[in-house]
């Protein structure tokens, strides 16, 4: 029998940066918080000589125990869905913070033209450019409007970066100066110019030197450590949610966190949704936590998932198109961030040193930056080097044609340890009306729920726009004096890897009611007390990593929050 | 080529004849490698066995046999050679038999319930070969072999186990032998058959199990030496990796290539039982 809690005013469902950032909002407006995570607690004495690659890189340390819970995948609507199984073939962050504890910082705004891309299309290229079954829709909301929450989420984060020639002129500058220009990143800048192209820095969640937040919150310098994504930061200098946002809303005595804390329901009368049941994983009790408001921030799979274990919303139907629970699915799956990697015979970098967005970029085929007219895929992505810091275990890069294993893989993989780059594309990823959530019919988690189905397959959008990052790719490598240059090659298929957390979609944002789960300010349409809060809102993928839009957006979230709690009804 | 492979026969013979096959002693009986390493007094053989880690004993598995095939299989993936040790010095075998033994051994974080479909779908499932380095957003940072896809009911060490039981009946079938007795070239092709998906086997597809022994090789070479490979950083230095370090500020910008002689995760955590507060 679930014991009853007291009513609260907001109760938060899954605390990174989402919940991090609704946490610390609603703290410092005087609300009283309660907010539930399904993870253990976490800080920075958890990551204090972190630098391991095996436990952290190979076995996932920080990833979602998937003995409890996973999704099934399958490609098609009249395939079953297996489970994906381990976390070589699955990974989402979990514990406090999040992922944004191990992400890697790569920091860039959507841009004008993603917010209003099926406007813009049709504007530009007429109706007949998109194809039939692409779901592409406007967001709802415009880059002039994201613009100030980009500007609070970067201010927060304490963003290192430098204006991108071709983006929108900033209002503010980043908060911090860019990272330092190492050898690779040189070689890549230069090679870009020479053919005509817009280098920068990319923008990162890595400290260039010390900064205080407007929260009063401190981060480090960051040491270009190499152990960055996939670890927590030994030294507090990478943006997470645990170094800003969890803490500003610890100071709160309004603000109460539970760890291990598993929701399984949003309670629900049919119109307002009244609280959630969560489980205490470490003793087995149920709790009912009332709330007037109910914010749901936690992965885009548990989002998902919990709306529609609640019965909550109208759940998508593939077949008739209609419904929008799970509708818009979408992710930067085996298709994205492809490329090519160049070998140098006679050069060596220290790519042992890195950090996690260290790196430089070209915006030059992002977004509508580029005539689509007679190209055979709509959006773009960033062209990008990257100096992560590469492992002992990583670092096996060998030539295309040299054996997997024995003496001339290990002659290959010693040789080439500090002479390869890779360079890749983030395209945008469309939805499809065949692309989409539900519940599994068959497999279930701890508690005998149904666990999330991924109905998921690749289009020729996705292979094209892969071909056409890879040969831009080439181009630049040739240009850097690589003497091999081996092409990434594009995927026939969606292969069940979920790997990148790069997953969105399902309970879109919008502004039509039969095509959008929330509106602008993320407040559910169908149940005005209900803010859906990630990734989960995204339409489409946009051109660029995601985690900075899904900052943006919190904080508007946080805003139409606490304009409903003044006013009540939909916001929009 | 021809002469390499002399040497690695030769070598191979030496370990044979010497009663030295990974790390450990080959006696004829139960007993033998105990009896052998007391009567043989000061012979290499003895003072290579006090220069073992005392970390190097078995855990996991229980049969001597199963852990010298699985030996001689990691060495056929990163052999000895003119660069440095191969898998065998450096632990390796040893170091997948810890990690066998642990949680990654039973799948402790690994959605495991049934139903474990055994079809063609799932066939298909098991036989895709995306490499971990080419899955997606950030996947550089992992190592380049495919990701091994699970499908099935045994854990990751019962897989091993069967995986190494096959590859001995495989032997004894194409060759009349052992693994550990055949020649380089005729391991290869056992192990090429695996990799190709040419032999049966139980309830999981036998590129599973490859996929799984090429990774865990790389990573006993290549790991921090806490978990039993990678001895004495030699993977490290063989391939000039400095290990964990506080930081980097002042050098990545350098146009050189700086070699530094490597530190591991104990040097860095300032581990043992010594601290600060004792010292000082």
């Amino acid at each position: 029998m679930a014991t009853k809690l007291d009513k609260v005013d907001v109760v938060v469902v899954g605390v990174g940066w989402a919940g991090g950032i609704i946490s610390a909002e609603m703290a410092k407006a005087g609300k009283k918080v309660v907010a539930l995570e399904r993870g253990r607690s976490a800080k920075t004495e958890d990551y204090i000589g972190v630098k391991d690659e095996l436990r952290y890189t190979n076995r996932f340390e920080l990833m979602q125990d998937l003995s409890h819970e996973t999704v099934t995948s399958r490609n098609n609507l009249d395939e079953t869905a297996l489970p994906v199984r381990t976390r070589d073939e699955m990974m989402a962050g979990t514990d406090l913070g999040g992922g944004s504890v191990h992400w890697a910082g790569a920091t860039y705004r959507y841009w004008p033209y993603d917010f209003e891309i099926r406007s813009k299309t049709i504007e530009r290229y007429g109706e007949d450019k998109i194809p039939e079954g692409m779901q592409l829709q406007d967001w709802g909301i415009t880059y002039e409007e994201m613009e100030k929450y980009y500007d609070k989420w970067e201010k927060t984060a304490g963003i290192s970066g430098e204006q991108d020639p071709l983006a929108p002129k900033r209002k503010n500058d980043w908060p911090n100066p860019p990272l330092k220009e190492t050898p690779p990143l040189k070689l890549f800048k230069d090679a870009a110019k020479n053919l005509g192209y817009h280098p920068f820095q990319i923008a990162a969640g890595n400290m260039s030197q010390r900064y205080e937040n407007p929260d009063g919150q401190v981060l480090n310098p960051c040491m270009y450590c190499a152990f960055c994504t996939h670890y927590g930061c030994d030294f507090g200098a990478k943006s997470d949610a645990l170094v800003t946002v969890i803490p500003t809303a610890l100071k709160h005595d309004n603000f109460e966190l539970r760890t291990h804390a598993y929701v399984r329901r949003v309670l629900y009368d049919g119109d307002k949704a009244k609280g959630v049941m969560y489980v205490d994983t470490m003793t087995g009790q149920e709790y009912e936590q009332p709330a007037d408001v109910v914010v749901l921030s936690a992965f885009t799979f548990t989002n998902n998932r919990l709306l529609m274990l609640s019965d909550i919303g109208r759940p998508y139907d593939p077949e008739t198109r209609k419904g929008v629970i799970g509708r818009n699915f979408n992710g930067q799956y085996n298709s994205v961030h492809l490329g090519a990697r160049g070998f140098f015979d006679n050069k060596k970098f220290n790519l042992y040193m890195g950090a996690g967005a260290l790196g430089a970029a070209i915006n030059d085929f992002a977004a509508d930056n580029f005539d689509h007219s007679d190209l055979d895929f709509l959006g773009g992505g960033a062209i990008e080097i990257r100096q992560y810091g590469d492992g002992a275990i990583t670092s096996n890069k060998v030539p295309d044609g040299t054996p997997r294993w024995g003496k001339e893989f290990k002659k290959n993989s010693i040789f080439y340890a500090h002479r390869s780059l890779q360079l890749w594309y983030t395209p945008i990823v469309m939805s499809w009306w065949h692309n989409y959530l539900d519940l599994d019919p068959t497999y279930k988690d701890d508690f005998g729920d149904p666990l999330l189905r991924v109905t998921y397959k690749l289009t020729d959008q996705d292979r094209n726009i892969a071909k056409f990052g890879i040969e831009k790719c080439h181009e630049i490598l040739e240009e850097m004096g690589a003497d091999i240059i081996d092409d990434d090659e594009v995927p026939k298929e969606f292969d069940h890897i979920f790997f990148g957390g790069h997953y969105t979609g399902g309970v879109v944002m919008g502004d039509d009611p039969a095509t959008s789960a929330v509106n602008s300010y993320l407040q559910m349409w169908d149940v005005d007390n209900l803010f859906v809060v990630g990734g989960s809102a995204f339409p489409q993928f946009g051109s660029h990593h995601p985690t900075p839009t899904i900052g943006a957006l919190a904080y508007r979230a946080a805003e139409g929050i606490e304009k409903y709690m003044e006013n009540g009804g939909q916001l929009v | 080529m021809a002469e390499k492979n002399e040497e690695q026969l030769s070598r191979r013979r030496f370990l044979k004849n010497s009663g030295m096959v990974a790390g450990g002693v080959v006696g004829g009986s139960l007993l033998g490698g105990l009896l052998t390493s007391q009567l043989q007094t000061k012979d290499t053989t003895d003072s290579k066995q006090e220069n073992e880690p005392l970390q190097h004993a078995r855990m996991f598995f229980s049969r001597k046999e199963d852990f010298d095939t699985l030996a001689a299989a990691t060495e056929r993936i990163f052999p000895e050679d003119d660069l440095g040790p191969g898998a065998i010095e450096l632990g390796v075998p040893y170091f997948i038999d810890k990690q066998l033994a642990g949680s990654w051994g039973t799948n402790a974080k690994a959605y495991m319930r049934d139903p474990f479909d055994q079809n063609e779908h799932v066939y298909e499932y098991q036989h895709k070969d995306t490499r971990q380095d080419k899955a997606g957003p950030n996947t550089s940072t992992q190592a380049p072999t495919p990701t091994p896809r699970y499908q099935t009911r045994m854990n990751r060490g019962e897989l091993f186990l069967a995986g190494i039981r096959r590859i001995q009946e495989v032997s004894e079938e194409e060759y009349g032998e052992t693994f550990v007795a055949l020649d380089a070239e005729q391991q290869d092709k056992i192990l090429q058959m695996f990799e190709a998906g040419e032999v049966e086997m139980n309830a999981v597809a036998p590129v599973t199990f490859f996929n799984f022994l090429l990774q865990t090789t790389l990573e006993g070479v290549y790991s921090d030496p806490v978990y039993g490979g990678n001895k004495n950083m030699m993977g490290w230095k063989m391939k000039e990796y400095p290990g964990p370090r506080m930081g980097y500020t002042e050098e990545i910008e350098e146009e050189e290539f700086i070699v530094m002689e490597p530190k591991s995760l104990r040097d860095y955590q300032g581990g043992g039982t010594s601290n600060g507060n004792q010292t000082g």
